[in-house]
């Protein structure tokens, strides 16, 4: 049966990626959408590219994994082509894992082009096994809110003004142009509630070559957030065909 | 005939409102069986219970000897469904949609490709197999859609309302394709409005009206019973619909 799930999980994704993401809407709300924002902070306050770098990234990666969830999920619903997937001999779970997967992909590749781009421009030489346990779990941990914000409504337009919410929220205060240290202490707490700020300093440490003690943390840390975003989402998807 | 279909006392509650109310029936192996009924009468519900859509409120039904409630999966790897809406992916050519049915269900790697083709074939779809499923014609998306139900070959096929929506031709070349399923010795369930098409396809039929099963038999022992010509006239009759047709008929 796990095998049943886990070909379901494969499948569905792959199908996405075909059906969905590589299309120009997606591509431009994932990687030109963060380059834009960034370049628009730069061009606002000039000063060193590269502190703005690990903040480029990581909105890569939210909104690159979210760009196409509202169509895979709610436009899906409202056509009937997800009812179609749970009709398919595998669990409600391995749909939804399969649906998460297919923005983790696009994330991956999307992140991959801006980060190697990134680092061959200027000339930085990020630690790589840090970057991977950083940009792993959080493209799930964006994915899976992605997911889970879609289920909570119907309405592709609706999936996509709740998308854009947590996406502004977090570019604001999770030290994506901003550093979290410097904000004043309520905020800080806010940040430290938001998964993107592990992200963000998760990479400024695989940039800045320091200590880096913390990745693991961070990496738990992550992990339990996208625990946090996917269990909840399964639960309501399976509410909603009750 | 051993029973594919087994339901007893099968119910389904929204809030306030049955839908299923304590329905009980069985489908013979190899039988083509019907369910009718007005709109709103459950049909479409008692579909999404046994193919695990939905979960049922109270009662139990077991196809192909599995339980729909503890053993959902083994029911849904033997079954194939065609829901009302053909609801297959527009940006996917006819072919790509039937081997993304095959990759979902586990057919061998080997055979795919193959299947998907002889599907198309059969269906007489083979010459559009690379166009986009958002250009073909609603009777060939019907027919794709069935044709992707059957990528696995499914030993029990459901078909919720297979001919609404299509023209006399359409219609008339999908209910050919269902004899022909039902002499490759697939079990049918299926849904209907259409009494006609019910009287031509159908082994035996139900039928339900507001969630209750009034009748259960062949259309021609249904028809004996009311004393009626037609089924369509049995159906009025035992759905109790027929002073309101009369009504409506004098008022003309």
């Amino acid at each position: 049966m796990q095998l049943d799930n886990l070909r379901g999980i494969f499948y569905i994704a792959l199908k996405d990626i075909k059906t969905y993401y590589f299309k120009p809407p997606a591509i431009s709300w994932g990687i030109v959408f963060p380059i834009t924002w960034i370049l628009a902070f730069y061009l606002r306050n000039p000063g060193s590219f590269e502190e703005l770098v690990p903040g480029l990234i990581a909105m890569t990666i939210l909104f690159s994994t979210t760009a196409a969830e509202a169509v895979v999920i709610n436009f899906e619903l409202r056509i009937g082509s997800l009812e179609r997937l749970l009709l398919a001999p595998i669990d409600i779970s391995a749909v939804l894992l399969g649906k998460v997967l297919g923005g983790v992909v696009f994330g991956f590749v999307m992140t991959t082009v801006v980060t190697t781009g990134s680092a061959i421009a200027l000339g930085l030489h990020p630690n790589l096994v840090r970057l991977v346990l950083i940009i792993i779990p959080s493209l799930l941990v964006f994915s899976s809110l992605g997911a889970l914000l879609c289920v909570l409504v119907k309405e592709v337009f609706e999936a996509q003004t709740l998308l854009n919410l947590p996406r502004l929220l977090m570019i604001f205060l999770c030290g994506v142009v901003y550093p979290v240290s410097k904000m004043p202490l309520v905020l800080r707490y806010f940040s430290y509630a938001l998964p993107l700020t592990y992200t963000v300093d998760g990479l400024r440490f695989s940039f800045s070559g320091g200590s880096g003690k913390v990745i693991p943390e961070y990496t738990l840390i992550l992990t339990g957030f996208f625990l946090l975003c996917i269990l909840p989402a399964v639960k309501m998807l399976s509410k909603k065909f009750e | 005939m051993e029973n594919v279909i087994y339901v007893k006392e099968l119910t389904k509650r929204f809030g306030d409102f049955t839908a299923v109310d304590e329905i009980s029936f069985e489908v013979r192996s190899g039988e083509v069986f019907g369910l009718l009924g007005p709109n709103g009468a459950g049909k479409t519900t008692t579909i999404r219970m046994l193919t695990g859509l939905s979960k049922p409120t109270g009662g139990n039904a077991s196809v192909l000897g599995f339980d729909i409630r503890t053993d959902i999966i083994n029911v849904k790897k033997r079954i194939g469904v065609v829901p009302e809406i053909s609801n297959l992916y527009d940006e996917l050519s006819g072919f790509d949609n039937l081997l993304f049915m095959a990759q979902l269900y586990g057919v061998p790697r080997a055979g795919r490709r193959k299947r998907a083709d002889e599907l198309l074939k059969t269906f007489r779809l083979h010459e559009r197999k690379d166009g986009l499923f958002r250009t073909f014609s609603r009777g060939m998306k019907r027919a794709l859609t069935i044709a992707s139900a059957l990528t696995h070959n499914p030993e029990v096929l459901f078909l919720d309302e297979p001919t609404v929506g299509l023209d006399v031709v359409a219609a008339r070349s999908l209910r050919n394709l269902i004899s022909n399923l039902r002499r490759q010795g697939v079990t049918i369930f299926l849904t209907t409005h259409y009494l006609e098409e019910a009287n031509i396809l159908c082994d035996r039929v139900a039928v339900l009206v507001k969630g209750k099963i009034m009748a259960i038999d062949t259309p021609q022992a249904l028809k004996d019973k009311t004393n009626k010509s037609t089924l369509e006239e049995a159906f009025m009759k035992i759905t109790g619909l027929e002073p309101e047709v009369l009504a409506i008929e004098k008022g003309k």
